[in-house]
């Protein structure tokens, strides 16, 4: 390891502080919200090891709690993540310089943060470096693993999980996330419709067809509403192959 | 482990592997394209929001008064403060109309 790799590591781990901080209270929710749907403490951990997406792994454990088929909560978290698919074009560009197996392991940690940072580096003009990635990446992996299982620990001593509103967490936590997306491209008219579609469907054809329905009138909704070849899209796109 | 366990715990792998080819794939896939067409990379940007907006929607209007006020009061909260504030004002809202309507 040469002084540039160990001080660009260190300036990764730097950077990702305000992230560890951030995202804490989630990862210890997360671990007890698992634990209060029927998840063991194991199963809690090994979700944030390997699908390492919070929203999604809310998502699931949404789910677990209700009777929807396997194979739609496995949908409902490939759908909720499939917005790597945007990052991964766009920072792939950035990390020419890593061998395969360090692209790999690039990928599997990058989470949105990570993505964020990432392009804020780059518009700095500063390289991304194998360091400086495994910096932020390494401490955010290893405190979201283990936030989940301190989260899991401490949440079997809840009880009545109504008492304290803490079954309200879930959608709020969502609510939360929708909000902080408001700045997207017709925003408004997506969460408008989805929601709409969402309670209809509920309320007609039921629980859990409600979430695909809904998120399906939304997205096509954007598709439909999209230019063609709109300059800001293609601008978007773009950007990552600078 | 019961049946319901190993479920969960399939669900989890199969979950984990089809994050990571969106992590990986989105590279391998869209790099070989000189460009994407502008409607799918608008539908791409709109799937987390119409996802997770289904996921809250049905629970703030359908559930009853407490649920309705308390999602309102987080919204409110959301469009000023962080995350951590609408979660203190959902836990403490929900918990104190519950008990005023219930």
């Amino acid at each position: 390891m040469t002084d540039a790799d160990r001080a660009d590591f260190l300036q990764g781990m730097k950077d990702c502080v305000p992230i560890v901080l951030g995202s804490g209270a989630f990862g210890v929710l997360f671990g007890a919200l698992a634990v209060d749907n029927g998840m063991s403490m194991y199963q809690a951990v090994l979700m944030s090891a390997t699908i390492y997406a919070g929203a999604s792994q809310m998502v699931g454990i949404d789910l677990f709690g209700s009777n929807v088929a396997p194979w739609l909560i496995v949908l409902s978290i490939f759908a909720v993540n499939f917005r790597h698919v945007l990052y991964s074009a766009t920072i792939g560009p950035r990390l020419k310089s890593f061998s395969f197996a360090k692209k790999a392991l690039a990928f599997f940690l990058l989470v949105d943060p990570q993505f964020a940072e990432s392009e804020r580096r780059a518009e700095r003009g500063k390289p991304i470096s194998f360091s400086w990635y495994l910096g932020m990446a390494i401490p955010t992996y290893c405190c979201w693993v283990t936030e989940a299982a301190i989260g899991a620990y401490f949440g079997k001593f809840i009880g009545d999980p109504t008492a304290y509103g803490l079954d309200f967490l879930l959608p709020a936590y969502f609510l939360g996330l929708v909000i902080g997306f408001r700045r997207r491209r017709n925003w408004l008219p997506v969460v408008l419709t989805s929601g709409a579609i969402s309670v209809i469907a509920y309320k007609t054809v039921g629980s859990p067809w409600h979430v695909s329905i809904g998120a399906i009138a939304g997205v096509a909704l954007a598709a439909i509403m999209a230019k063609p070849a709109s300059p800001e899209a293609v601008a978007d796109y773009e950007a990552g192959d600078a | 482990m019961d049946a319901a366990s190993s479920e969960i715990t399939w669900i989890i792998v199969a979950g984990a592997v089809l994050t990571y080819m969106a992590r990986f794939g989105g590279h391998v896939v869209l790099s070989r394209f000189k460009s994407v067409p502008p409607r799918v990379l608008a539908a791409l940007d709109a799937v987390p929001a119409a996802v997770m907006t289904t996921l809250f929607a049905p629970v703030a209007l359908t559930n009853g008064w407490p649920e309705a006020i308390a999602m309102g009061l987080v919204l409110l909260v959301g469009l000023r403060f962080n995350m951590t504030a609408m979660l203190i004002t959902a836990c403490v809202s929900i918990v104190a109309l519950r008990h005023l309507f219930g």
